[in-house]
């Protein structure tokens, strides 16, 4: 081990960013490398499918990212970002990264941060007015194709978040908007049945269509997107379309190394890469334990768990890279926020483990006089969502699931 | 150390208030009020407010 080692960080967002924070700020002088597929600096994903595609000037995708950019640290000023060249392959036990253009980067620590990608559905048809939504270059695809016109007829495949979001904000800027989804109500994996259909009534009563129980098995058109055809082999005319339907795990290039990579990379409590040495993971690639809940590992797909991941992940990797491991338990509380036209959605702990619904204040006919549902699973709390409640009722509803700070 | 909240793109998401509750507060109406000076003391969970806030409206300068 040299004196100063060298971090090598692959991707480059949010958790690639913390990550770099997070090791300066234990301490790690030595030199740190960034790795990131994408040529922007890291931005904030979120206003992608919200204020971006509703507000100003469009504009393009370099200047949209410089907006979203991350305020950075004083502290990472000499941190090394190589962007627009994705790492491809690895040796783990060499210690050694490739990139695509065929650079090779030695590491004697390695933070593992590549992320999603939206998945696109498997059915063949025109590429045009045919979206995701995860990039800049993504949302200014989008936009540009919602300039041809007002009311456009617009097709959201899948309910979950990023569909009924995207949904919203499209009804909102006019449009005629669909939600196409196969399997169950909108969000109802996270959220619950009851709660999802007080959320699909109050959408509907702002025009937003569903249609659910049958997924899309063609589109029709030439030269661009004219129409989606449903599994009942009805037709729903298109002008637009935004495939919402979940994400893949951006861990190709650790094949090989004998890891488990069946969902994401799986890491112990301590964000340590199973099977690996010196190598750490964070984000929503990363699937490991809470034991705020049990013992299963799993990836957690919210804005918070980048910072969250990174400050352990990085204190972990600083322990370990001194011959002092760390032991002690990481426990975050997740949580996450949507909004949805005039409803704001917050959620604290883990609502989709629940098997039993509660709702403690206000009524699911009026959700935008606030509405506070608590999860439980076997009788233990384990999830809380707030609609439309106050903020300053937060704190609050946070620190129910953190635990008392053991006495040393 | 000042404090800056662009309040044009604040949506009072709160999460600033759970990181740094000396330093940022949800008022009655739900809204953000904040110290723009807090003592320099108060830096690492200032870092973690503005690391937090969802629409990344806060900015931090020496004073």
């Amino acid at each position: 081990m040299t004196t100063t080692p060298h971090v090598v960080v692959v991707g480059g967002s949010l958790g690639a960013l913390r990550a770099a924070e997070q090791l300066r700020a234990g301490g790690h002088a030595g030199p740190i490398t960034v790795l990131g597929a994408e040529a922007h600096l890291p931005y904030n994903r979120p206003p992608l499918s919200k204020d971006v595609l509703a507000a100003g000037e469009p504009l393009a995708p370099a200047a949209l990212a410089d907006r979203l950019a991350f305020r950075r640290r004083a502290s990472t000023a000499d941190v090394d970002f190589r962007l627009g060249d994705p790492v491809v392959a690895s040796d783990l036990r060499a210690g050694v990264v490739w990139t695509g253009s065929g650079s090779a980067t030695s590491y004697d620590g390695l933070v593992v941060a590549t992320g999603l990608r939206p998945r696109h559905l498997d059915v063949s048809g025109p590429a045009l007015g045919r979206h995701v939504l995860r990039t800049v270059e993504d949302s200014h695809g989008l936009r540009a194709d919602l300039e041809r016109g007002p009311g456009l007829r617009v097709v959201v495949v899948g309910a979950g978040f990023i569909g009924c979001e995207s949904a919203a904000t499209l009804r909102k800027l006019g449009h005629e908007v669909t939600v196409v989804e196969p399997v169950g109500s909108p969000m109802e994996r996270v959220i619950g049945a009851a709660v999802s259909a007080a959320v699909q009534g109050h959408l509907e009563a702002a025009g937003i269509r569903f249609v659910l129980g049958t997924g899309i098995t063609g589109y029709l058109g030439e030269e661009r997107v004219e129409g989606v055809v449903l599994g009942t082999g009805r037709v729903l005319p298109a002008d637009v379309v935004v495939e919402a339907v979940g994400s893949l795990c951006n861990t190709e290039w650790l094949a090989g190394n004998g890891l488990d990579l069946s969902d994401g990379v799986l890491t112990d409590n301590r964000m340590r890469v199973v099977g690996a040495e010196r190598v750490v993971a964070v984000g929503d690639v990363a699937r490991f334990p809470n034991p705020l809940f049990d013992d299963v590992p799993r990836r957690v797909e919210h804005w918070s768990v980048p910072t969250d991941t990174a400050r352990c992940a990085a204190a972990t990797l600083l322990g370990d890279l001194a011959g002092m491991p760390p032991d002690d338990e990481f426990a975050p509380v997740p949580s996450f926020w949507s909004d949805q036209l005039d409803l704001r959605l917050q959620s604290f702990g883990s609502p989709a483990l629940a098997d039993e619904v509660v709702v403690e204040e206000g009524d699911l006919e009026h959700l935008l006089d606030g509405l506070l549902v608590t999860y439980h699973r076997q009788g233990r709390h384990v999830g809380t969502l707030a609609v439309n409640l106050s903020a300053a009722r937060q704190r609050g509803l946070r620190e129910q699931f953190s635990r008392p700070v053991p006495v040393a | 150390m000042k404090v800056t909240v662009d309040m044009t793109m604040c949506q009072d998401h709160g999460q600033c208030a759970i990181a740094a509750p000396e330093v940022f507060r949800i008022n009655d109406e739900g809204h953000l009020e904040y110290d723009a000076e807090p003592g320099d003391d108060m830096l690492e969970y200032v870092e973690e407010a503005a690391d937090v806030c969802p629409v990344q409206a806060i900015l931090i300068a020496d004073s």
